[in-house]
């Protein structure tokens, strides 16, 4: 188990390397936004073992039935990172794969943020930071008045832990011991215009969160196994909220974009750049 | 009108058990009986209107319908951009009832006062506003709210405020009431002012002016037929509220009356809060007497327009 570091000066590194799966939804992605000329790549990179190992082993859900009332809720927070969500909700069924070509487009149902309503799976719609926190406690607290088993997943990133509210509803899932609430920190150490640690300082995170009154857990964010491993254990303590904070790195796969702030907010990456992605991510 | 109202939601959640309740930081007792009886559906989450806001948006999705309880102006200031895209975007049955609509909140002073709350949640997609005229009438509205769908904002007045309304009219969310009637002026109002306008109706009648008052308790959706039925035949037209000029009532009716394209010219008054945070404290009846939003301060207006 990793733990949180102090402080980071310089860039994080991780080198669990991808498998074919995890590179072959990169792929995806970049071509969705070669076709779309918008999207937060990098952000989303970081987040494909997350949502990958979420909607291949932990959650519990039907995509012919994404209403189901005893489906497990999962609300992607920094709605920012959606085209990790895309590529895996079009894999497993909610809708057909043909739609990840509209992204962006106005005949597509799939927007830069993913909405609540227009989208099969998507639980709420996000894109302004630390809103899908709160929701997903109202999500918890109605899953006990039901006396349900159904859990609550609620993906944030760690820029949008600047947010005040998310820690209003740290409060407040703390308050009701919502042990069927878990949090998951995509922890890629860089925000759009630098470092978390010189924006505005999370640290020491891990602790905030435990001070906070949740259960925590630190991963390799990129690592499936030692993610499912670890997800597969929630409630880590049932009384209280989970949190797990995995470390994971803005552009993972791709040594140009990896930890390279350029990339925030890339949205016309030139012809050799899309040629340049592709080759690395192809590669074995 | 706050206890009418909080007892309704009282009354509501005993027969639906949708229905649940969130307070912020509320008053010592506020709604006991309902937190012993159905304590599953009853939270008080504290000063943090970021997060009601959500859990409440949270709780909605999944089919409750959620009556939160704080200060208007917390409701409408604080937490504008979870209400916008929480409740409006997903289009939920939240229902939120704000304290101290207007100037209640007087001697506390303009971080309290609530007097651009219509112009901010009319902006918002969806968003219903209704602004009854005392406690009666809010016993009529509370219940209409269960089912009616999307986010619905209730401006709450300052309690004991004097009953003007009656049940000969049924109250339906999205219509105006004609008050009282006459040719010679048209009051449109909301909210406690409609007292105000019954006063000077009253005041005119005796000197053989005749006013109609127009009762919009809901502000959004306006009952747009309603206004155009009223201002076609009617040459002098004034509004009246507890709320800036900007963005509220008046602005709505003058809205509706700027692309009818009458072609009787009108004369046209909005009476409101001027554009300013107010700068005395006092009471809510000191306030509305220092801007000018007396009986006699409306009535004197219609005359000078009618004399134009």
């Amino acid at each position: 188990m990793m733990t949180s570091p102090i402080s980071i000066k310089t860039p994080p590194t991780n080198t669990t390397p991808l498998d074919k799966r995890s590179r072959q939804f990169r792929i995806q992605m970049v071509k969705m936004l070669e076709a779309a000329r918008r999207g937060h790549m990098a952000s989303a990179f970081s987040l494909v073992e997350i949502i990958r190992v979420l909607y291949d082993d932990i959650l519990r859900y039907d995509p012919k039935d994404p209403h189901w009332i005893s489906r497990d809720r999962c609300i992607l927070s920094k709605g920012h990172g959606a085209l990790a969500l895309y590529v895996l909700l079009a894999e497993k069924g909610f809708f057909p794969e043909a739609e990840l070509w509209h992204y962006c487009k106005e005949n597509g149902i799939l927007g830069g943020h993913p909405e609540y309503g227009k989208v099969p799976g998507v639980e709420a719609s996000t894109g302004s930071l630390g809103h899908g926190l709160s929701i997903g406690i109202g999500f918890a607290l109605n899953a006990r008045y039901l006396k349900s088993d159904h859990r609550t997943f609620v993906i944030v990133g760690d820029g949008e832990c600047n947010e005040g509210a998310i820690w209003e509803a740290a409060l407040a899932a703390s308050k009701h011991k919502l042990s069927n609430l878990t949090v998951i920190v995509d922890h890629n150490k860089q925000q759009s215009y630098a470092t978390t640690y010189e924006v505005l300082d999370l640290e020491p995170f891990a602790a905030k969160w435990r001070a906070f009154g949740f259960s925590v857990r630190e991963a390799d964010g990129h690592n499936v196994e030692e993610l499912r491993g670890v997800l597969a254990k929630v409630p880590f303590d049932s009384s209280k909220p989970s949190v797990l904070i995995c470390h994971t790195i803005k552009g993972k796969g791709v040594s140009f974009m990896e930890n390279n702030l350029e990339w925030h907010h890339k949205n016309y990456p030139t012809a050799s750049e899309i040629k340049a992605l592709i080759a690395e991510l192809e590669r074995e | 009108m706050r206890k009418t109202c909080l007892d309704m939601v009282y009354e509501i959640a005993r027969k639906d058990d949708r229905v649940v309740f969130i307070g912020s930081d509320l008053g010592v007792a506020t709604l006991n009986q309902f937190k012993e009886e159905m304590p599953d559906r009853f939270f008080m989450e504290g000063i943090s209107e970021a997060n009601v806001i959500g859990m409440a948006a949270g709780l909605a999705l999944e089919g409750r319908i959620v009556y939160v309880n704080t200060i208007a102006s917390f409701l409408t200031r604080r937490c504008f951009e979870q209400v916008a895209l929480d409740l409006c975007l997903h289009n939920l049955n939240v229902r939120l009832i704000g304290n101290g609509g207007g100037l209640v909140y007087a001697p506390l002073g303009p971080t309290h006062e609530a007097i651009e709350d219509i112009a901010i949640f009319r902006a918002l997609p969806g968003m219903t506003i209704i602004a009854p005229a005392d406690a009666d009438e809010m016993c009529r509205v509370i219940p209409l709210t269960v089912d009616y769908p999307g986010p619905v904002y209730i401006r709450l007045g300052k309690g004991g405020d004097p009953i003007v309304t009656n049940d000969l009219l049924p109250f339906v969310i999205g219509k105006g009431m004609i008050m009282h009637e006459g040719d010679d002026a048209l009051v449109v109002t909301t909210g406690i002012m409609l007292k105000t306008a019954l006063d000077s109706a009253r005041i005119l009648a005796t000197e053989n002016i005749n006013v109609t008052v127009l009762h919009m308790p809901t502000i959004k959706p306006l009952d747009k037929a309603c206004v155009l039925e009223f201002t076609a035949r009617i040459p002098v037209i004034v509004t009246l509220e507890e709320h800036t000029i900007i963005g509220g009532l008046g602005s709505a009716v003058m809205e509706i009356i700027g692309e009818a394209n009458f072609t009787e010219p009108k004369r046209c008054k909005r009476l409101g809060i001027p554009d300013v945070f107010p700068d005395k404290y006092g009471s809510q009846a000191g306030l509305l007497a220092y801007y000018k939003l007396t009986a006699n301060d409306l009535t004197k207006t219609i005359k000078q327009l009618r004399s134009l």
